[in-house]
């Protein structure tokens, strides 16, 4: 688990832990956990616990999650995301996301790209380069490219400020009200 | 409509009151407009309504599927494990005043009364931030069903920060959850962005044979269409004729609503009819800023669906899905001899009096099994309070079972019914995700109360039909 969750730059890079469809928020951090606790940190403890309970431990920081389809699924809880990303997950890439689980990754400013087929396109310890201005990610390994579904630009702007709370403390409105 | 009431109320210039008075006749004509525009689905006639940049100017715009839009909130809901999140983070931005704290319901319901000492410290939070803003602050019942007895009515936009938030939709609300942050820039703007889902109509025919509920259809249906069949969309229930629409009670519609989040739905919807109008009649209604949008919306004849979908209420059979997955869908004869340590009729999905009654029905005179505990936990104090006036609870504690205050408890594994390693459990509540209940190596499958309480007595996965 690393000290301090990564910080947004136009570059990411990490190693791909490779998981299937349906990993429901229960898996990523179970109500028990999440449920006695603010901190953030202590959040992390219990990353992809329901997968393997010493996964925060193995996590280099700017690690990736990559995953089947719907990944977040249950759960509003935004303990799931908040839980990944400071344990050191830098991006989250999927065939697709749960509805809430996906909003709650922008807001909290976990990169999630939504890219179809991009399963088969990884294997375990990939590094993969994700580029949130241009919104893809890239197999160092195989030199592929892949573009992830666009999002309306103002989800992308909170996600380069680190979040909503982040882009709020700069800004002093929401994103949404800005036009 | 509400926002630009607020706004020119404050203001006591007679210039102020004509443009006042000027919104509000095209906000009533933009409404009225929707109502009976016939291309739209529910989704698009709410969101048509509720968009703040329609009511403030643009009075004639519709909101079509696909769109961005920033809707107004008439109730903003958080509860005991997500709130305390929305506080952390209201708190980090430095907002202290709320848009709206009539609008704004914090719910305890979660490990209610607190477990331990950690939950009962961030219980102390949410009560801190209540009295400090003067909003609502409810302990001790479901929101989800505290919403339905209380504050919900037809064309509320109902935004809340736990997944479950949909069963609202069965009066005709738009409800759907959120997570922490986003709600907690709802309670300090009333406003937050939507994309318009796509819809999926779903028509109800036939009506269900003895042993067969609510519940059973919507475990089929997600066994059917998967966790992610709906995703991102609106589902809305249709009723194929008035034999089939008056067998389905508020509480089967709000069963099916509430379940609808297990394929992904935004929202799940039923038509305004006379079957819910005596339902909100009867209640008390809190009054408040929640109870002013009461706009029954019914969508248009030419709408357009993503999906339509034909479901035949007499070819169901009882269903039991899992383990760790909600669409892993199965007959009960296909586990008939899984047995269970636990047994559990409770959680929003299925905890409501409808649901206490079938199953003190089937335990009547009999007695729970002696390798299962039978844990029984109303959704609210009020189906509580008429689980015991009806006599239930005197029937529970005869044959065995437990009856707990109204929590949210067993559902999600943290006080009231966990469960052990490798424990198995058949439960009426709403997931059976692998360590849902407890540990991971515990099992959970789900089913309607009347499955429940029949395995209860056997010991095992049991038929209910054999009850009845």
């Amino acid at each position: 688990m690393s000290e301090h969750p990564i910080s947004i730059t136009d570059a990411l890079k990490g190693k791909a832990w490779v998981f299937g469809d349906n990993i429901n928020t229960d898996i990523i951090i179970p109500f028990k956990f999440k449920s006695r606790t603010n901190d953030p940190y202590e959040m992390a403890k219990y990353a992809m616990y329901g997968f393997d309970p010493d996964f925060h431990k193995k996590i280099s920081k700017g690690d990736i999650i990559v995953a089947g389809r719907n990944l977040g699924g249950g759960s509003s809880r935004e303990q799931a995301p908040v839980a990944l990303k400071y344990a050191g997950i830098s991006a989250v890439v999927s065939e697709s996301f749960a509805r809430i689980f996906y909003r709650n990754a922008f807001t909290i400013g976990l990169p999630a790209l939504e890219i179809p087929g991009i399963k088969g396109k990884v294997n375990q310890g990939d590094v993969l380069k994700i580029d949130i201005t241009k919104f893809t990610a890239e197999n160092i390994r195989t030199k592929e490219t892949f573009h992830a579904k666009e999002v309306p630009e103002f989800m992308r702007q909170m996600l380069v400020e680190g979040g909503l709370v982040e882009y709020y403390k700069k800004y002093k409105l929401f994103p949404w009200t800005r036009s | 409509m509400q926002t630009t009431t607020t706004i020119y109320s404050s203001s006591s210039s007679l210039q102020h009151l004509k443009q006042q008075d000027k919104d509000e006749k095209q906000d009533v004509s933009h409404i009225k407009n929707i109502l009976e525009d016939n291309s739209l689905t529910f989704a698009e006639k709410i969101i048509s309504i509720k968009n703040v940049e329609t009511h403030s100017k643009k009075s004639k715009i519709k909101s079509v599927s696909g769109d961005i839009v920033v809707v107004d909130v008439d109730l903003a809901l958080a509860q005991d494990s997500t709130g305390p999140l929305a506080i952390r983070s209201l708190n980090e931005m430095g907002i202290n005043r709320l848009h709206d704290p009539s609008k704004v319901l914090l719910v305890i319901d979660h490990t209610f009364p607190a477990a331990d000492e950690k939950v009962a410290n961030l219980h102390a939070l949410m009560r801190d931030f209540a009295s400090k803003h003067n909003c609502m602050l409810v302990e001790g019942s479901i929101s989800h069903q505290y919403i339905l007895e209380y504050l919900a009515n037809p064309g509320m936009m109902i935004l809340g920060a736990d997944s479950h938030t949909c069963q609202a939709g069965c009066v005709s609300a738009f409800a759907s959850g959120i997570g922490s942050t986003e709600i907690a820039a709802v309670w300090a703007t009333g406003q937050l962005w939507l994309r318009v889902p796509e819809s999926i109509k779903i028509k109800l025919s036939g009506s269900f044979n003895k042993g067969v509920f609510a519940r059973d259809l919507i475990l089929d249906h997600i066994g059917k269409v998967g966790e992610d069949g709906a995703n991102y969309k609106a589902i809305e229930w249709k009723f194929s004729n008035e034999h089939v629409r008056r067998r389905f009670s508020m509480d089967s519609r709000a069963c099916i609503s509430n379940a609808s989040m297990e394929c992904g739905a935004k929202i799940s919807v039923f038509p305004p009819d006379e079957i819910m109008r005596k339902y909100l009649d009867k209640k008390p209604r809190i009054n408040n800023n929640t109870g002013e949008a009461k706009i029954e919306i019914q969508p248009g004849t030419f709408a357009g669906y993503k999906d339509e979908f034909e479901i035949e209420c007499d070819k169901i059979e009882p269903r039991v899905s899992g383990p760790d997955n909600v669409d892993k869908v199965h007959s009960v004869e296909e586990l008939a001899n899984v047995e269970i340590d636990q047994a559990f009729i409770g959680s929003s999905t299925n905890g409501r009096i409808e649901d206490l009654e079938v199953a003190a029905r089937i335990l009547k005179g009999r007695k729970v099994h002696k390798n299962t505990r039978c844990v029984v936990t109303p959704a609210s104090v009020k189906v509580y309070e008429e689980a015991i006036k009806r006599g239930y609870v005197e029937i529970y504690l005869e044959s065995g079972a437990v009856f707990t205050n109204a929590t949210c408890g067993a559902c999600v594994g943290t006080h009231l019914g966990a469960l052990g390693e490798n424990e198995i459990c058949i439960s009426s509540s709403s997931r059976n995700f692998v360590g849902r209940m407890g540990a991971l190596s515990s099992r959970v499958y789900l089913a309607s109360p009347a499955t429940v309480a029949a395995s209860a007595i056997e010991g095992k996965i049991t038929d209910p039909r054999r009850y009845f």
